[in-house]
């Protein structure tokens, strides 16, 4: 393995890791359009608190990716953004959309929070789609210079309904963790709307449609795949470690609904990851060499040896710096809240 | 050369994404040294008027920051969908400093919600310490992507071969000479644009209750930071004058609307016109002749707003310094923060002046490189993208940015609201 190919690991990566963290954050706008009944504020709530402070971090994975590709794949970066101009347009009007408004109904005071949530939930659903619309046309070649919108084909739809699911599915995982880790956390007593028992089971059922919906989106990708790809769909079976990892991905995945079923939250976070990872890395194994198909390869669209030589050290510095402050970030936000009285509390408020 | 009317919805469409994201950028950076200074005070004086204004700011800052982000996504696809070809040339020679501001995006990001939801759960001197990395991280992204965008101007760094970039080095392509004017102008003019715009807000604020304790003290944190800024900028951007008399001449040449190569070239100041002015600015020699707009091909000539952008950037720059040196007398006479209604008032009215100095610079830089976007190297016209129907997501983003903006804007005025109420109250 050289540079360039090591350059695609360290792409790859910078993808799965938005999708796990960013593309959750997407999803969760997703059960927020889905908010129904007695517990519908609630839901929301613990859908704002839990975006609040991380979201802009988890973003910036699709950032690093882009820079990487850019830097690292010039050509690459040139066909993706002149082939599949449209759906990448969708894609960015979905962030922008998506991101605005979630600040403007948390800070836009009492009557912008309603307007405002039917633009989130609506952006948070259109933008994994087109995302992964860009990763199916990738993936099979359906993108062209000459007809913009190539990309509407088999695959490419699949995938994109695939990666909502996969994001939703995701999101209510990792919602029901949030909400059964804060029952009667600090302000349970003072707090009326605190998670409740109900809440988090809210979310386990929600996890459970996912689950569901991302196995039928997963059967239809396999079935466009042979229509749209029959060479990327033989080598699902057939590249050395793709259908290893299948494997690893459809056990965790039954594990990961069993985990649900029986309200093991945190169990069913690890394993959904795992599923997650194991699904797209047997992905990425069986599309590789290519980097854009039908014509682009890691090897063939690689900037100078020169340019990969810095860039490694640079992305090795930067992960040294970044990732630590992310885990302190996560442990933050994401662990159990303080008890009152705590020597942690900061301010007099 | 003809230019077709998709090219022109590319620039179009590029520059206001540009002018729209640049705002926020600018208040990314200098907005968490406010929030900062005034957190330190809090815990310094005890204040309770330092932690209301940390809080409030913070609240600012995080709808802000949030259009800055995404706005700067849209950028770093649009490199891509509007000029392919620049990013297919140059993205392996300039795709360091922009891999370096990833970097640097990646921990404003994380200790920016460390610092606006972290109030409870950190320590004090932690929340301080996390807040600090932001103002940090801000900066160092603001320098390494108007390093990319000053190797644009003075590209450094590579052999052209056939017109290809080849034998590329990107560390040298970093050290293009005009990084340092760049960088210092540009955060200067980031702490200028926003502090001036706080500054402004607090001394309506004033005008309306004299003497709230709590105005006084956000009008003078944010002059501390308006002031200095707006007192070297004009240094720097002298500076940055001569580099571009010596790599640029055409730029010079337009934004001075210089028409035929002088020597000892004036410069109108006013009414007045100074002899040989213009050649001492750009060449520190009196009698250095300076190339006129003649001297070169029609054909490239850039579009004459660089001019009027000029005189705009120049002239709000020098209103800016003046009345930082008329605030520092009036300070040092009252050994204290003037409350004179008139100062009040000018204070006030030059708000948007930093802002709009901010831009109308960078109409300078970027028109004035035109027609090249490497310059010397690819033409615009050879850097844009084959796909047609460019007006499309001109038009699409242009809505969205004019809605953006429009809502922005109510959201600020609803929470300044609250701050002026709160601070009635209290
Ligand atoms: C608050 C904003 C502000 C103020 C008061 C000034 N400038 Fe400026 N200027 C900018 C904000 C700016 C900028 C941030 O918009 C630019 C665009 C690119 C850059 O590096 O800085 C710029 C560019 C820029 C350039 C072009 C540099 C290039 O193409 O590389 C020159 C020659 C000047 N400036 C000169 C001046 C002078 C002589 C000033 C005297 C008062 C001045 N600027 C005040
Ligand atoms: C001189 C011009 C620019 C300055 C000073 C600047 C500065 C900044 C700053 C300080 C931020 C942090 C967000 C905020 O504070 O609101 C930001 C965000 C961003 N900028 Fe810019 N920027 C500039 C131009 C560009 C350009 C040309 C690109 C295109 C690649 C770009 C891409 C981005 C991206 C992708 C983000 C989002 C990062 C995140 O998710 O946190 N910026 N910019
Ligand atoms: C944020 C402040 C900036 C503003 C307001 C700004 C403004 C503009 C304007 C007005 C244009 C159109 C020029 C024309 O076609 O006549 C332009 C073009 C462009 N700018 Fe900037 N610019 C900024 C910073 C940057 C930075 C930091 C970069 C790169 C790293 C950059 C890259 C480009 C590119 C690639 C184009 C298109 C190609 C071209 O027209 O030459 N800009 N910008």
């Amino acid at each position: 393995m050289g540079a360039p190919e090591l350059i695609a690991l360290v792409l790859s990566g910078a993808l799965l890791l938005y999708i796990l963290s960013g593309g959750a954050d997407f999803g969760a706008g997703i059960w927020d359009l889905f908010a129904r009944g007695p517990r519908a504020h609630a839901q929301r709530r613990l859908v704002e608190g839990a975006l609040a402070p991380v979201w802009e971090a988890n973003h910036v994975w699709l950032i690093v990716a882009v820079v990487v590709l850019f830097t690292a794949f010039p050509p690459a970066f040139a066909a993706l953004t002149i082939r599949l101009h449209v759906p990448l347009v969708a894609l960015l009007i979905g962030v922008v959309l998506r991101g605005s408004a979630l600040v403007f109904r948390q800070y836009g005071g009492p009557d912008s929070a309603h307007r405002w949530q039917h633009v989130f939930a609506v952006a948070s659903a259109a933008t994994p789609f087109f995302l992964g619309a860009v990763l199916g046309a990738v993936t099979s070649g359906a993108a062209s210079e000459r007809d913009l919108l190539a990309w509407i084909a088999p695959l490419p739809i699949a995938t994109g309904a695939a990666a909502t699911a996969l994001c939703a599915y995701l999101a209510a995982v990792y919602l029901a963790v949030e909400a059964s880790s804060k029952i009667g956390g600090a302000s349970g007593e003072t707090d009326p709307e605190a998670p409740t028992r109900e809440l988090a089971d809210d979310f386990r059922r929600r996890a459970i449609a996912g689950w569901i919906a991302l196995a039928v989106t997963c059967a239809g990708c396999a079935v466009a795949a042979h229509l749209d790809a029959p060479r990327f769909a033989g080598r699902l079976f057939t590249a050395a470690w793709s259908a290893p990892l299948g494997a690893v991905a459809a056990a965790a995945a039954v594990a990961a609904l069993v985990a649900l079923v029986r309200g093991r939250f945190r169990l069913a976070r690890v394993l959904a990851i795992v599923q997650a990872s194991a699904l797209l890395a047997a992905w990425g194994v069986a599309h590789a060499p290519l980097l854009i198909a039908p014509d682009l390869t890691v090897r063939g669209a690689a900037a100078p040896p020169v340019t990969l030589r810095i860039l490694g050290p640079v992305l090795v510095g930067g992960a040294l710096v970044v990732l630590p402050s992310l885990y302190w970030l996560m442990r933050v936000f994401k662990a159990p809240p303080p008890r009152p009285g705590d020597p942690r509390s900061g301010s007099p408020t | 050369m003809a230019m077709g009317n998709e090219a022109l919805f590319a620039r179009g469409q590029m520059a206001y994404s540009l002018a729209f994201h640049i705002v926020f950028a600018a208040i990314g950076i200098a907005m968490p040294v406010l929030m900062v200074a005034a957190e330190v005070m809090w815990r310094r004086t005890g204040r309770a008027v330092y932690l209301e204004l940390a809080r409030r700011w913070a609240r600012g800052t995080a709808v802000l920051f949030a259009v800055g982000a995404v706005s700067g996504t849209v950028l770093a696809f649009e490199l891509g969908l509007l000029f392919p070809r620049f990013m297919e040339h140059a993205g392996a020679i300039i795709g360091l400093p922009f891999s370096l501001e990833g970097i640097a995006f990646f921990t404003e990001a994380i200790f920016l919600g460390l610092y606006l939801y972290g109030w409870d759960k950190l320590r004090p001197r932690l929340h301080i310490a996390c807040g600090a990395l932001v103002a940090l991280s801000g900066a160092a992204s603001a320098a390494f992507v108007t390093i990319a965008n000053a190797w644009m101007n003075a590209p450094r760094g590579f052999r052209l071969e056939d017109g290809l970039m080849v034998d590329i080095d990107p560390i040298a392509a970093m050290g293009t000479p005009f990084a340092l004017h760049e960088v210092l102008h540009t955060v200067l003019a980031a702490f200028m644009a926003t502090a001036m715009a706080v500054a402004a807000i607090h001394a309506w604020a004033l005008l309306r209750r004299p003497g709230s304790p709590f105005h006084r003290a956000a009008l003078g944190l944010a002059l501390a930071v308006a002031i200095p800024s707006a007192l070297a900028q004009p240094l720097v951007g002298h500076m940055a004058g001569q580099m571009v008399a010596r790599h640029q001449p055409l730029k010079l040449a337009a934004m001075d609307g210089l028409e035929r190569t002088t020597a000892r070239a004036p410069m109108s100041i006013g009414p007045i016109e100074v002899p040989g002015m213009l050649s001492f600015m750009a060449y520190g020699d009196a009698d250095a002749t300076v190339r006129g707009l003649d001297d070169f091909p029609a054909a490239d000539h850039p579009h004459p707003i660089v001019r009027h952008a000029f005189l705009v950037m120049v002239g709000l720059g020098s209103i800016a310094a003046l009345h930082a040196l008329v605030t520092l007398l009036l300070c040092w006479r009252r050994r204290g923060l003037p409350d004179a209604r008139w100062w009040l008032r000018a204070t006030l009215l030059l708000g948007p002046a930093g802002v709009i100095a901010m831009e109308a610079g960078w109409i300078v830089t970027e028109v004035g490189r035109q027609p090249w976007t490497i310059y010397g190297v690819l033409r615009t016209a050879d850097a844009v993208t084959p796909v047609t129907g460019l007006w499309l997501p001109f038009t699409l983003f242009a809505v969205i940015y004019v809605g953006l903006a429009a809502v922005v804007t109510a959201v600020m005025t609803h929470q300044v609201r609250k701050t002026t109420d709160a601070a009635e109250r209290g």
